[in-house]
């Protein structure tokens, strides 16, 4: 097998792997994960000096079990960043089909609407939006797929514009159809191998900026363990004890890392462009 | 070229204003200023003297123009919190986040190029693979996270680097390492994909039929051929980046724009939150025109689409 295969099913295993930690999440943690315990706090994980066998990873500054913490972490990685590839997706996907399909000024206008995106400060004002409207998963979820469609829109308008002129489409145009039957029928399904990868490097890009925005504390609101946010609370303890920052960070450095192995994998399969 | 140039700025303006509207918006339409700044223990009349003193009664249509107006004439407001401008809260900051954005970039360059180049000569091998194998490892990296890791090994175990604040250059060292990490990738896929297209290219077949030494060919033929787009691109990494050194800068206690701005988002100081949206919005929109205008310099085929 080349490099790129063997990167490809290792991304696939660890997405899936954190995907059925996320499913099946009240069924493996040892622990509650917001159950506190002060007499516990900062247990070093039972493979390291002073570790207990009943606290695998350790526990956090306020003695909550943090393998449990980080398994329902996982729970909210994969729903923003699964969230975020549908809304983000859904408007992009319009845009670009709209600039791409039907040119002209249209084109013009989809064209100016990215570039006005691309433009706004992204962590800035997705800080300033969540800010106002009060933190909530919810909201983070819908900020970030109102804000990260851009990929989207310009990979969409690029690959519609090299088959819209293809001759299957001109055969549609001839035999009738509507415009709505070729845009979804005939021209979509063969641009949507494009389209999942964008949507893999996506996916990891929201996962990484609702990490940011949690560490920066107008992310998803305490007690709900997002590992952007167990980073934050953990920072003030790690230079005495730096592995309360490694696990969940390294849990979202694989979580990233496997899911851009895929997206790899992904393009090099389906033949795809990958850079908007 | 002129009618180039003058389309180029009438989009930009037009991004411009929009990017100002937009954000505006988005910042009256989520909640009532008035309510944020008065904070959760005021009465309801505290709140309409609030909305009074601050002229947020008036129409919001009003607010914005009126806005806009004094914004375009250099006036920003004056921040609630600091009751001092905007603009020169924004001056003091500003070299901190500039010093911190050209290190970042300096360093993504010095390291990008290099790669790209090592990578696109030896196309193919396992040292190719293993070059781009790492940036994808590079691009996982949550920058926040590599931020502390940098600070408990260089700050505290190895003692060699300060772990916050600039008073000094070398506190810019750590920060700018951190903030070229997210450019690197991009970069070096750039710099490799521009090598491996001037590499197989005619003109370096003819240095070569001329017997010109390896490492001229590559250095002095190929690669400056290869780094050009890869330059231009540079401006607009560094809008990115300008922009983006928010959570490095609040990772370090570097007190710049982006620390600023977060500062005034959590503290409800809209005046600050508006003007540096439309501050870093404007550096970004001003170095992508810089870029679009290089690139048509550089290559007149671009000047008519």
């Amino acid at each position: 097998m080349s490099i790129r295969k063997i990167a490809a099913t290792i991304g696939a295993v660890i997405v899936l792997g954190v995907a059925i930690m996320a499913v099946f999440a009240p069924w493996l943690v040892p622990h509650d994960p917001f159950a506190q315990d002060l007499n516990l706090r900062l247990v070093p994980p039972s493979f390291m000096e002073g570790g207990q066998a009943d606290h695998f990873l350790g526990t956090d500054q306020l003695g909550r079990d943090y393998f449990s913490r980080l398994i329902y972490g996982a729970r909210i990685s994969m729903l923003i960043g699964v969230a975020t590839v549908i809304t983000s997706g859904l408007i992009g996907i319009t845009l670009g089909m709209l600039g791409g399909f039907i040119g002209g000024r249209a084109d013009m206008v989809v064209m100016f609407i990215i570039t006005c995106r691309l433009s706004i400060p992204l962590i800035l004002v997705a800080l300033a939006v969540v800010s106002l409207i009060g933190s909530s998963l919810t909201v983070v979820v819908m900020t970030l797929g109102l804000l990260l469609w851009e990929r989207f829109a310009v990979v969409t308008r690029t690959t519609v514009m090299q088959v819209r002129n293809l001759d299957y489409v001109s055969a549609a145009w001839a035999a009738g159809c509507s415009r709505t039957h070729i845009l979804l029928r005939e021209v979509l399904p063969n641009i949507v191998h494009h389209l999942v990868v964008v949507a893999t490097l996506e996916m990891a890009i929201a996962i990484l900026l609702e990490a940011a925005l949690s560490f920066l504390g107008l992310g998803v609101p305490p007690p709900l363990p997002s590992w952007g946010l167990m980073i934050s609370e953990a920072k003030d303890y790690m230079f005495f004890s730096p592995w309360v920052i490694m696990v969940p960070g390294v849990a979202l450095f694989t979580l990233v890392l496997g899911i851009n192995f895929l997206g790899d994998g992904l393009r090099d399969m389906l033949g795809a462009t990958r850079d908007a | 070229m002129l009618v180039f140039l003058a389309r180029r700025l009438v989009v930009a303006l037009l991004v411009t204003l929009t990017v100002l509207t937009v954000s505006f918006a988005l910042t009256r339409l989520s909640g009532d200023l008035a309510i944020a700044i008065a904070g959760p223990q005021a009465t309801s009349a505290d709140i309409e003297i609030i909305r009074k003193a601050y002229g947020l009664d008036r129409p919001v249509v009003i607010q914005f123009f009126d806005w806009v107006w004094s914004a375009a004439r250099g006036d920003l407001g004056r921040s609630y919190l600091y009751h001092e401008p905007v603009a020169n809260l924004i001056r003091d900051r500003l070299p901190v986040t500039l010093t911190l954005g050209i290190t970042g970039l300096l360093i993504a360059l010095c390291t990008a190029i290099p790669i790209g180049i090592i990578a696109a000569m030896k196309e193919g091998t396992l040292w190719d693979r293993g070059l781009m194998t790492i940036s994808v490892i590079g691009q996982a990296m949550p920058s926040f996270w590599l931020g502390l890791l940098l600070i408990i090994t260089f700050g505290l175990k190895l003692g060699w680097l300060p772990i916050s604040g600039v008073d000094d250059w070398d506190g810019y060292v750590l920060p700018g390492i951190v903030l070229a990490f997210s450019a690197i990738p991009a970069m070096m896929r750039l710099t490799r994909s521009g090598m491996v297209d001037a590499l197989a290219s005619d003109y370096i077949r003819t240095a070569r039929a001329k017997g010109l030494s390896r490492a001229s060919i590559v250095l002095k033929h190929a690669a400056r051929n290869a780094a050009m787009p890869v330059v231009a691109v540079a401006a607009v990494q560094l809008g990115f980046m300008l922009s983006g050194s928010i959570v490095i800068e609040s990772v370090f206690a570097l007190h710049g724009v982006g620390y600023l701005g977060w500062e005034s988002i959590s503290k409800n100081d809209f005046p600050v939150v508006q003007a540096v949206v439309l501050f870093l919005a404007t550096i970004y929109i001003v170095l992508t025109l810089l870029s679009d205008l290089l690139n048509a310099f550089l290559d007149p085929r671009l000047r008519t689409s």
